[in-house]
């Protein structure tokens, strides 16, 4: 293997750890006077990544268990502009409650390198260390409001939870590597085709349900809306988004290339874990007075459609990068509606308090109502695409069924949609709304345009990329 | 009698279950927690250094090596949020962490 081509195909990467280091040392010395700028070169470092992702080559470094394929560098840069919105919003809110500390952009550069590594694995090695380097920075950055008590709490909840699920995988990945005798994907595919046995199987399940734990499936979906409740808006804005992007994509990697030919048997498991994340998302949050709360459930269901898109095979996993991507745009612009509005200094957190908003802040309900609209999946708006896809995709693999079930919990999830919807436009103000923060504004704009019209463009260009990305997927 | 594969495998799934136990079953302390999430990563260390040794691969070896270096990341990221946890609360009893349910 030439050294030099294992470090082009992971540029990005390098760049990413390379800048994290240094920045590390230039904030400790700037102080956290200097967050404003750590921000900046943050963000300078995940462009320069983004990049550096978007026109790389693709290949396979370091005895295989490196893979740059279409679905990586897709995805790589789907997470790593993700990640430059949440540190604009990180830094813009952390610096108005007066917890900004310098480390936060750094542990989101660390947790995006942590999800780059995700998609990109190609052994069990690569697969743990990544998941790991992700949930660490991300169990640090879920209790950065070290003095508020609900953050702290979401922090030890998440972690708890998060490292349970961490050992199951590991359990999982230890039975597989020796009941398989290969770390490599490639070779446990050899190895299950032609000699499956129990401890194989035992090993499979363990990873399923730890990565299950990852993405908040249900019935792991547990510490969801805790965590979303507690911890800092912006950051869950992240959680909701790129992590999950990053351990689906890995859910699809270990099941079609390690496993590619039971495909028979754990298709049902992924199909159980699909429809109870999406019932279960839909029935769970027509209870929820929290907004963070209700949107954790909503994130639950749609997790549960994702995972409908794997279950359908490799038809799926174009249906998979599209419903990602428009789905992370869709939180991204919810979660910063609920940081942009706020009544007297207290941030807004109950639906209630979302009364009358048509009469106190016109543009937010604007924005509101098409993100609504567009989770609900309301032709023209994005989700109705996001879920046109995956529910095609599904069809055409023959599970009509399970879409037709998709379709039905996505009608019941539109009661808690059109609830929001009829409480900003016809019920009475509950007191003024102070202004939106300038950043907060923007990005909610953007993500309410990008829902409608911007989507059609963008699919228009990004599908026929990402049906190109997804050739050759799991082989 | 000879120790083979699986006496080792028995011992790794006994901890193992003893550490997922410990988690569940404990409903006074978070350190306890931590003590058992530990158990959980060195009980699957047992698993792989023994089928590296079975197998004659030296991979096994290598993920002992970064599953040591993720525990002790682990358990210093946990402990700073346990220490944050207490400074808010003044306690670390389990039943405490639930000021958010629903």
């Amino acid at each position: 293997m030439d050294f030099n081509l294992a470090l082009h195909l992971g540029l990005p990467e390098t760049i990413l750890a390379v800048s994290s280091l240094l920045i590390l040392v230039f904030g400790a010395f700037r102080g956290d006077k200097g967050m404003i700028s750590v921000s900046a070169l943050c963000g300078v470092a995940l462009i320069a990544a983004a990049f550096a992702a978007a026109f790389g080559h693709q290949g396979a470094a370091f005895g295989g268990s490196f893979i740059v394929d279409g679905v990586a560098l897709f995805a790589k840069v789907a997470i790593y502009i993700a990640a430059v919105f949440i540190i604009v919003l990180g830094q813009g809110y952390f610096d108005r409650v007066g917890a900004g500390r310098f480390e936060l952009p750094i542990l989101i550069l660390l947790a995006a390198l942590g999800m780059s590594l995700m998609v990109s694995a190609g052994d069990l090695i690569s697969l743990y260390v990544g998941l790991e380097l992700q949930s660490l920075a991300l169990y640090v950055l879920a209790a950065f409001r070290r003095d508020d008590a609900k953050s702290s709490e979401a922090g030890l909840k998440y972690f708890v939870l998060g490292a349970l699920s961490s050992g199951l995988l590991l359990y999982g990945a230890s039975l597989v590597y020796g009941f398989a005798g290969s770390m490599n994907f490639h070779d446990i595919a050899q190895s299950a085709t032609t000699n499956l046995n129990v401890g194989l199987i035992f090993g499979l399940v363990f990873v399923i349900c730890g990565l299950a734990f990852k993405v908040s499936a249900a019935p792991f979906h547990m510490w969801t809306p805790d965590v979303y409740e507690g911890a800092p808006t912006p950051i869950v804005a992240f959680f909701a988004g790129a992590p999950k992007f990053a351990a689906m994509v890995l859910f699809a990697r270990v099941l079609q290339t390690g496993f590619a030919a039971q495909a028979d048997q754990w298709r049902q498991v992924v199909l159980v874990l699909a429809v109870l994340s999406f019932v279960i998302g839909a029935l769970g949050g027509l209870m929820q007075k929290d907004i963070k709360r209700l949107l954790a459930y909503s994130s639950i269901a749609n997790m549960g459609y994702a995972l409908l898109a794997i279950a359908a095979g490799a038809v799926g996993i174009p249906a998979l990068l599209i419903f990602f991507v428009l789905y992370m745009v869709d939180t991204l612009g919810l979660f910063t509606v609920q940081m942009a509005l706020s009544r007297k200094g207290e941030p807004v957190t109950r639906i209630d308090s979302l009364a009358g908003l048509s009469k106190t802040n016109m543009p937010m309900t604007i924005v509101l109502t098409i993100l609504c609209l567009s989770v609900l999946g309301m032709p023209p708006f994005s989700g109705f695409w996001a879920k046109y896809f995956v529910f095609g995709a599904a069809i055409t693999s023959g599970l009509w069924q399970f879409a037709a079930a998709g379709l039905v919990a996505s009608v019941v999830a539109a009661f808690y949609y059109l609830r929001i919807l009829k409480l900003m436009w016809f019920d009475v103000p509950a007191g003024d709304m102070d202004k939106s923060p300038l950043e907060t504004r923007w990005i909610a704009y953007a993500a309410a345009a990008f829902s409608f019209p911007v989507v059609i463009v963008f699919l228009v260009y990004v599908y026929p990329l990402a049906q190109s990305a997804a050739q050759g997927f799991g082989s | 009698m000879t120790i083979d594969l699986v006496h080792y495998l028995t011992v790794s799934a006994i901890l193992f279950t003893i550490g997922v136990l410990g988690i569940f079953l404990n409903r006074r302390n978070i350190i306890i927690i931590l003590m058992s999430l530990e158990l959980i990563l060195l009980s699957t260390n047992i698993n792989f250094v023994a089928f590296s040794s079975y197998l004659h691969n030296v991979q096994g070896q290598i993920m002992a090596m970064f599953v040591l270096t993720v525990a002790a990341a682990e358990a210093a990221v946990g402990l700073a949020i346990l220490v944050t946890f207490f400074r808010n609360r003044g306690d670390i009893a389990v039943d405490d962490a639930s000021m958010m349910k629903g």
